[in-house]
């Protein structure tokens, strides 16, 4: 008896022939398949890093901001960015925001460039020191804050504890910067703007976009370095009361102070990004090399899989003789499509994690579960787009020529 | 009683190409298919055999004329709709076999089942059936590239079986087998028209396949040009006569 209906007891109901077919007229030709494999491949891996890379520097960009909690920031006017502080604030816009209706609460928040001098430790063994004790200077990015109203600022610390940034000249640092800023542990010394400081709180992994260390302080410390005056800040931070609409608090604030702007955090987040990843052509660059990779893998698939039909043609038009709808037909080449895609997918992930994990010490990178999925949407559509033509070429072939062969 | 025919083509018309290409390939040609019987088309080459065969078998469509197969008519349907007429009601058999290479026997079987809508579930049982009714059971499993020619065709003759459509069309079956292989082939569709809602319709050149027509129609110049009815048929052959 054959093994037709042998395969029945054995499987069950038999795979749909239109998927079974796909499935045989793809992996028929190794070589063909290799080709498809390698174009999606290239597409997945090109795609997943540009679009890690484009998050990672998104998450590096607004990271300190999404640890502080404010439904409104006061800011300099012209201000494009977090993390591109220029002016000061005049000094009145914390009162200002608490005689408001609807704000709960207003601290202030300094964000400075400093110049950062490396001091030789009592362990340096590495000889960095000069006899002057000094071991040269770097550029830091300073953030002093409320350690009261701030909680979540520094994160992932290491070592010490938020608290211990209230201690004289105490400043948190990211063990990433070690190298950079001659630290190697809690207690060691360096100089901010010529006010020693010393290292109370360890974090692990808070990196800026800019390369700049962050170092974090506690407001007045802060306002020390930045050379402020007791009332100043770079940022108002300001939290309206439950149930307030914040809209409508920050035209309010922004009606009280016409000398600053009066930002929601959403629309301050949104500008940082926009500066960073549109103005500066960063982001677009990643963006126009992600779009890159996607034509480049519609025209590889589509050429791969179009010559794949072509091969198959005689059979095509065989299907149709046999009365084969369209519908059926193009079942088949879809399905060759979306078969080649998951398995590019699965291998072009495999070597994106890979390249994100080597690169993820010199790239901000970030490869998130919204990417992932997205990334096998997206890898489907490529192929499906892909098939379009293979399709077009099926669906108008004539199967008289069944006859003449 | 006298029979319905299965198939019914009426004053068939055919223009190829256009403009000064025109040509009229077929000139007002008329046929029947009854169940139960074979029947041989022949003609020499460019008498329009495969354009009458391509027209009855909802392949292309008459330029004037009227074709019927069973109850349904084909005249004015669009390429789907013939294309599920054929579907329903046409099986093909190939001069060239026509096999799907990177499927088996049975699931080139198996596929002409799903084209006409047969319950997935079922399709491998009616595979194995098709497949014993042409004695192939033992090569269910094997690639058209590991069978022989006339395995091929027997494998061809199969699928055109499964799902069991009213008219099988078959174009040269015999024209790429040696001798044996060709006879066999003609005595099993000879077996498979003795169907009595079944009718077989061969384009053939081959002159050995006489002996297995219940009917003979000639074609010459896009024209019927005689028509024939055997008496009797037998596995060998027996003459045929003028009708």
């Amino acid at each position: 008896m054959s093994s037709a209906s042998g395969n029945t007891a054995q499987l069950g109901k038999p795979m749909p022939m239109a998927r079974k077919l796909a499935y045989r007229n793809l992996f028929h030709d190794r070589v063909s398949l290799l080709v498809t494999l390698v174009g999606i491949v290239f597409s997945v891996v090109l795609i997943a890093v540009q679009c890690s890379i484009y998050l990672g520097s998104e998450y590096r960009i607004v990271a300190v901001m999404d640890h502080i909690e404010a439904d409104i920031w006061v800011v300099p006017v012209g201000t494009k960015s977090f993390d591109l502080p220029t002016l000061l604030l005049p000094g009145r816009e914390k009162q200002a925001a608490l005689s408001t209706p609807g704000v709960q609460s207003a601290d202030d928040l300094i964000v400075t460039f400093a110049n950062w001098r490396r001091l030789a430790q009592s362990s340096d063994k590495k000889g960095c020191a000069t006899e002057s004790g000094l071991c040269g200077a770097t550029s830091v990015l300073v953030v002093g804050f409320d350690t009261a109203t701030n909680k979540n600022l520094p994160w992932d610390i290491v070592e010490g504890n938020i608290a211990d940034l209230n201690l004289p000249n105490a400043v948190g640092i990211d063990s990433t910067y070690f190298g950079e800023l001659a630290i190697e542990r809690i207690g060691d010394r360096a100089e901010i703007n010529d006010t020693q400081v010393t290292a109370k709180v360890i974090t692990r992994g808070i990196r800026s976009f800019t390369t700049l260390p962050f170092i974090f302080t506690a407001l007045p410390l802060g306002r020390t370095l930045s050379f402020a005056a007791p009332e100043q800040a770079s940022y108002t931070l300001v939290r309206v009361a439950p149930g307030a609409n914040v809209e409508e608090v920050r035209k309010s604030l922004q009606a009280r102070l016409p000398d600053a702007e009066v930002l929601t955090h959403d629309a301050f987040r949104k500008r940082s990004l926009d500066y960073w990843l549109f103005e500066t052509g960063a982001g677009s660059g990643l963006i126009a090399g992600a779009v890159l990779a996607i034509i480049v893998g519609i025209v590889v698939v589509s050429q791969t899989l179009y010559a794949s039909t072509k091969e198959h043609l005689n059979e095509f038009a065989t299907l149709r003789a046999l009365g084969a709808s369209s519908g059926f037909i193009r079942k088949v080449i879809l399905w060759q499509a979306v078969l080649s895609a998951i398995i590019g997918y699965v291998l072009g992930m495999i070597l994106s994690r890979i390249v994100t994990y080597y690169l993820s010490d010199m790239l901000p990178i970030q490869m998130t579960f919204n990417l992932i999925w997205g990334l096998l949407v997206l890898t489907v559509a490529m192929c499906v787009v892909a098939a379009v033509s293979a399709i077009f070429k099926v669906i108008r072939i004539d199967p008289a020529v069944v006859f003449s062969r | 009683m006298a029979q319905e025919p299965i198939l019914e083509a009426t004053n068939i018309v055919k223009f190829l190409g256009s403009g000064a290409a025109e040509v009229k390939a077929l000139k007002g040609v008329s046929l029947e298919l009854m169940p139960g019987e074979l029947t041989l088309l022949m003609g020499p080459s460019g008498s329009g055999k495969t354009t009458l065969l391509s027209i009855l078998g909802c392949i292309l469509t008459p330029s004037e004329g009227t074709l019927r197969i069973g109850p349904h008519t084909a005249t004015g349907l669009t390429s789907e709709g013939l294309a599920n007429l054929r579907r329903q009601h046409v099986g093909f058999v190939f001069q060239s076999y026509n096999l799907v290479p990177t499927l088996t026997a049975a699931e080139n079987v198996m596929l002409a089942l799903d084209l006409r809508g047969t319950d997935l579930s079922e399709a491998p049982a009616l595979a194995a059936k098709a497949l014993k009714a042409v004695g192939l059971s033992h090569r269910a499993d094997a690639y058209p590239s590991k069978l022989s020619g006339g395995e091929k065709q027997r494998v061809a003759i199969a699928r055109s079986l499964a799902g069991s459509p009213s008219v099988i069309l078959a174009d040269e079956p015999t024209a790429a087998l040696d001798s044996e292989n060709g006879k066999a082939v003609m005595a099993l569709l000879a077996e498979v028209a003795k169907d009595k809602g079944r009718g077989i319709l061969v384009v053939t050149h081959d002159h050995r396949t006489l002996s297995y027509a219940d009917r003979l129609i000639r074609i010459e110049d896009g024209k019927i040009v005689g028509r024939a009815r055997r008496r009797a048929r037998s596995g060998n052959g027996a003459g045929a006569h003028a009708a």
